[in-house]
């Protein structure tokens, strides 16, 4: 038989999403089923001065109606699970609903529980608030200047955190530098726009006791764990149930006030309650990417060896610190401010701000696609201050392949790597040398084309719990699978991760087919509900396969080698005797063997054990990596800007990532497509944009530019293969490499282009506006120079 | 308050009790239990719930229900089942033209509406007549292959005699 690992086979997920037979969370109907609406501030910071709540209570289909007076006191703040160490964190309370003051705007104030959506939604336009409206400020460097407007009572001057990574001598080396480029970079807010916006319905029954909330969400044994500690019930009383989940990117692992004000009220009216946000809504309230003003720089010698490289960071937590918002700016950032490069001396420090904006929390990528930008914008920065090719730098400057694993000097170790071949092969595949010749000639006719390169690495599969314990990470970072061998040898396999698009229902059954010699129809993937999986910690990070596969890679090997004592025992021989051929047991140098299937059958009736062997074939497994895993790779980029209107046309889009072995390669590919838009959405226009009110400009989807398959390229794939040494897989995930990769890639092509004016950054997104403004502006200052 | 209206959904006609202000697809979703039509949006933008009416795509987030009263309309579940999938379900299947599935009804209801009356679209054609739906998984480039290929077998089976 031959193996289905590396075969693109069809997904399995797909018949029930095609034909619309799949449940997402605002599909779930219960009987008695009631609705919920929040009341939202209109305003980024504000007193409440009072809330009349009378004739929303006694309006039609009304079932309650609970302001933070009523719910406050019985339901814990919204909790913050990464408390970064050494850094004098300070995490002010989240109260679910706001009772004295607002911070953003969305904020809730109250909460209907209607009969209906409708009634719920009209409800709302009923209630009176009356706020003392206070100053605003949603800029992170802005919020920590004096003077600024003060969010919190315990929080001085809205630091939240002060952190800095340090290695080596940076000081040093900028002082002896022979080169030193410098770059002012705004890492833009960003909305994740999961299509499917976030919903729950919570059910809680008043005879058990027991809560069971679906809920859109990529981790449901955290929210497990979170909403039961913020409504006070015991873990084993909550049941989280992950049905279809349309997307998450990030936006979906944060605990939030909505979901569990949603359970709390199905716990005093004994009925279930469903809400579903809006799109508005989600705009507003549901956690935003990024929100970074950075000051880098990075320093050599003129032959384009890189020595340093420093920055100061401020970063936006928004008006509260999120589940995970502080660990994201810091250790999903700073630690991997190398990149793919032997830079011997790093200080990376992170100025922390609360501002009166909505939520800062994990955003595909998640403090990494950050780091990358910077790294790769000040490459190409760097090169074009020494004269050299950005390429030859890069290639000067890359960690050597005989030199994993690999200690940089923020001291986080990279697993393997081999950053050239990628390189090499996305060179030939646009052609670079030919592309520059190109390039020149188009330059005489008035034409500007751009070529950008970025090689990445990332920081993912996280990770050992051991360092997420360090790191103030308030959970672990194992996860695990039940490997469940059926009497017929069909099996079950129940995960702890919470895959939403990524298809491991699919490659998890191709592992487990090649692992048992089994049909791939034989086997099911179980996943998104706390009451039939083990222990795991979600789908993120770019960690599914790469730990809880392993998990499942681990359980499936315990389950193969209970079988074999069981063959052993059937065919009267010795195990050391026995080899794995096609999916049996045989004894070597005979035609003796068991199938999986006879071996599942009569494990399972257990009429003939071998002494001290248990009946039954099944396994569970925790598997915690050794270390995290760095996939990396090239990505090139070509463009044309028309000079004229500032419009970027992206020519080619290449992209050679490495991320180990692929068990789909067609699932792989779509993972790199999605990131990679994601990545042009960032680099060429999408931005959440405040005013100085604090109001959300950018509200709707007719305002926040989300990629249109009309405005994006065609993007090209390519692999190279280098296994990690840190699970059995020997998998890296690629989840995030795309959008890590592809913003500074773009940004990169559109700067190459407009040398010509001598332009050394434009903000992204690099829209229409910006780089025309930047063109009129190069120009007015040549003018001025002449 | 509320009126009754008779509707025509993937053939099967209902009468159900609507406010006059209910959306097409809060009717569907949550009177008629097909779920399968999605709102990822409140202004018209994303195009997860696009259905078929009249022949056309529109957007039931944009169409009042009462509006639909005597203009048959198709959702996903009217395209084709597990066991019989339409082309264009075929298509994305096998082209890996979905990944969270959320978006995936419309843009299969958009596409239908493009091949019905442009049987051999261009990538350039195909891109430009899903600008109104949006996909945050994808990236579209497998989108696009997916309507490319649909419609090829569309053609295909035409061809044959057999019914698209």
């Amino acid at each position: 038989m031959t193996s289905i690992m590396g075969s693109g086979i069809r997904r399995r997920e797909d018949p029930r999403l095609i034909t619309g037979a799949a449940t997402y969370t605002d599909d779930v109907k219960l009987p008695g089923l009631t609705y919920a609406a929040f009341l939202r501030s209109p305003y980024a910071h504000a007193k409440i001065t009072r809330i009349d709540v009378s004739a929303a209570k006694s309006a039609p289909g009304v079932l309650a109606v609970y302001t933070g007076a009523d719910v406050n006191p019985h339901v814990l703040p919204v909790l913050c699970a990464w408390n970064t160490p050494n850094c004098d964190l300070k995490v002010p309370p989240h109260p679910v609903l706001a009772q004295d003051k607002v911070r953003y705007v969305g904020d809730a104030v109250a909460v209907v529980i209607a009969e209906t959506r409708a009634q719920a939604r009209d409800a709302i336009d009923l209630m009176d608030v009356d706020y003392d409206v206070l100053p605003a400020e949603t800029d992170p460097e802005k919020a920590l200047e004096p003077g600024a407007p003060q969010f919190h009572d315990d929080v001085p001057g809205n630091k939240a955190f002060l952190w800095e990574v340090m290695g080596g001598d940076p000081d040093g080396a900028f002082a002896n530098a022979e080169v030193t480029a410098k770059l002012r970079i705004v890492q833009q807010r960003l909305l994740p726009t999961a299509i499917e916006a976030r919903a729950a319905v919570a059910s809680y029954h008043k005879g058990t006791g027991q809560l069971t909330l679906w809920c859109t969400t990529q981790n449901p044994h955290i929210h497990r764990f979170l909403y039961s500690v913020m409504l006070k019930l015991p873990e084993h009383k909550v049941r989280v149930i992950a049905p279809e989940v349309g997307g998450g990117f990030g936006s979906k692992i944060p605990a939030y006030a909505d979901e569990a004000v949603a359970a709390w009220a199905s716990m005093q009216l004994g009925r279930p309650v469903k809400w579903t946000e809006d799109r508005s809504e989600n705009y507003k309230v549901t956690i935003h990417g990024r929100d970074h003003v950075e000051y880098v720089e990075m320093c050599g010698t003129k032959d384009g060896k890189i020595t340093g490289i420093r920055g100061k960071i401020f970063a936006g937590l928004g008006a509260y610190a999120s589940t995970a918002g502080p660990g994201i700016p810091t250790i999903l950032h700073g630690l991997v401010y190398s990149g793919a490069y032997t830079i011997p001396n790093i200080r990376c420090t992170v100025h922390g701000a609360y501002t009166s904006a909505a939520p800062v929390d994990a955003y595909r990528g998640a403090g990494r696609p950050e780091a990358a930008y910077l790294v790769e914008r000040l490459v190409d920065t760097f090169a074009r201050e020494c004269g050299l090719d950005p390429v030859d730098v890069r290639r000067k400057n890359f960690i050597p392949k005989d030199a994993f694993p690999y200690t940089v000097a923020t001291g986080v170790t990279y697993d393997s790597g081999n950053y050239e071949p990628a390189l090499d092969k996305a060179l030939a595949k646009v052609d670079y040398k030919g592309f520059r010749k190109q390039q020149e000639e188009a330059r005489k006719k008035g034409k500007y084309l751009g070529i950008g390169v970025v090689s990445y690495i990332e920081i993912c599969g996280l990770g050992p719990s051991q360092v997420a314990g360090a790191v103030g990470f308030g959970g672990g970072l194992y996860d695990s699978a039940i490997v469940r061998v059926y009497p017929t040898g069909t099996v079950r396999v129940y995960i702890g991760a919470s895959p939403h698009g990524q298809g491991q229902e699919t490659t998890f059954a191709q592992i487990i087919s090649d692992e048992f010699g089994i049909p791939v129809e034989h086997v099911e993937i179980v996943h998104g509900d706390t009451e039939t999986t083990p222990q795991g910690w979600g789908t993120y990070g770019s960690r599914t396969t790469a730990v809880s596969g392993s998990a499942m890679k681990v359980a499936a090997t315990r389950v193969k080698e209970k079988a074999k004592k069981l063959a052993a025992h059937l065919l009267e021989a010795s195990e050391a005797d026995l080899e794995w051929v096609d999916g049996a047991f045989a004894v070597k140098g005979t035609d003796r063997k068991k199938t999986f299937a006879e071996l599942a059958v009569m494990a399972n009736v257990a009429w003939n054990m071998p002494a001290g062997l248990e009946p039954g074939l099944e396994a569970t497994a925790f598997f915690d990596p050794s270390n995290f895993v760095y996939p990396f790779g090239t990505h090139i980029c070509t463009v044309e800007v028309d000079v004229e209107t500032g419009v970027v046309d992206i020519l080619r889009y290449i992209a050679v990532d490495d991320c180990g072995p692929q068990i789909n390669p067609v699932i792989v590919q779509g993972q790199i497509h999605g990131g990679v838009i994601q990545g042009i959405g960032e680099a060429l226009q999408e931005i959440a944009i405040y005013d100085e009110d604090g109001q959300l400009l950018t509200g709707t989807m007719m305002d926040y530019a989300v990629p249109k398959a009309s405005q994006m390229p065609h993007i090209e794939t390519d692999h190279t293969v280098t296994p990690s040494p840190v699970n059995p897989l020997g998998i890296k995930g690629c989840g995030e490499a795309g959008t890590i990769a592809s913003a500074a890639c773009v940004v990169n092509a559109v700067i190459d282009a407009l040398q010509p004016f001598g332009i050394k950054n434009i903000d992204k997104p690099v829209t229409p506006a910006r780089v025309w403004a930047a063109i009129q502006a190069a120009k007015a200052a040549t003018q001025g120079a002449n | 308050m509320k009126r009754p209206v008779t509707l025509t959904v993937n053939g099967a006609r209902t009468t159900v009790e609507v406010e006059p202000r209910a959306l097409l697809v809060h009717v569907l979703r949550d009177e008629l239990n097909l779920t399968g039509t999605h709102i990822g949006c409140d202004t018209s933008q994303c195009g997860a719930c696009t259905v078929i009416m009249d022949g056309q795509a529109v957007k039931s987030c944009t169409v009042l229900a009462v509006q639909a009263e005597g203009h048959p309309v198709t959702t996903i579940e009217g395209m084709g089942s597990v066991d019989a999938l339409h082309p264009l379900q075929q298509a994305f299947w096998e082209k890996h033209g979905l990944q969270c599935g959320f978006c995936t009804p419309g843009m299969i209801m958009t596409a239908s509406d493009l091949l019905a009356h442009n049987p051999d679209p261009s990538e350039e054609e195909i891109r430009d007549a899903l600008e109104g739906n949006y996909c945050r998984c994808t990236g579209y480039v497998n989108i696009v292959a997916a309507v490319k290929h649909a419609a090829g077998l569309i053609r295909e089976g035409a061809r044959a005699g057999a019914p698209a």
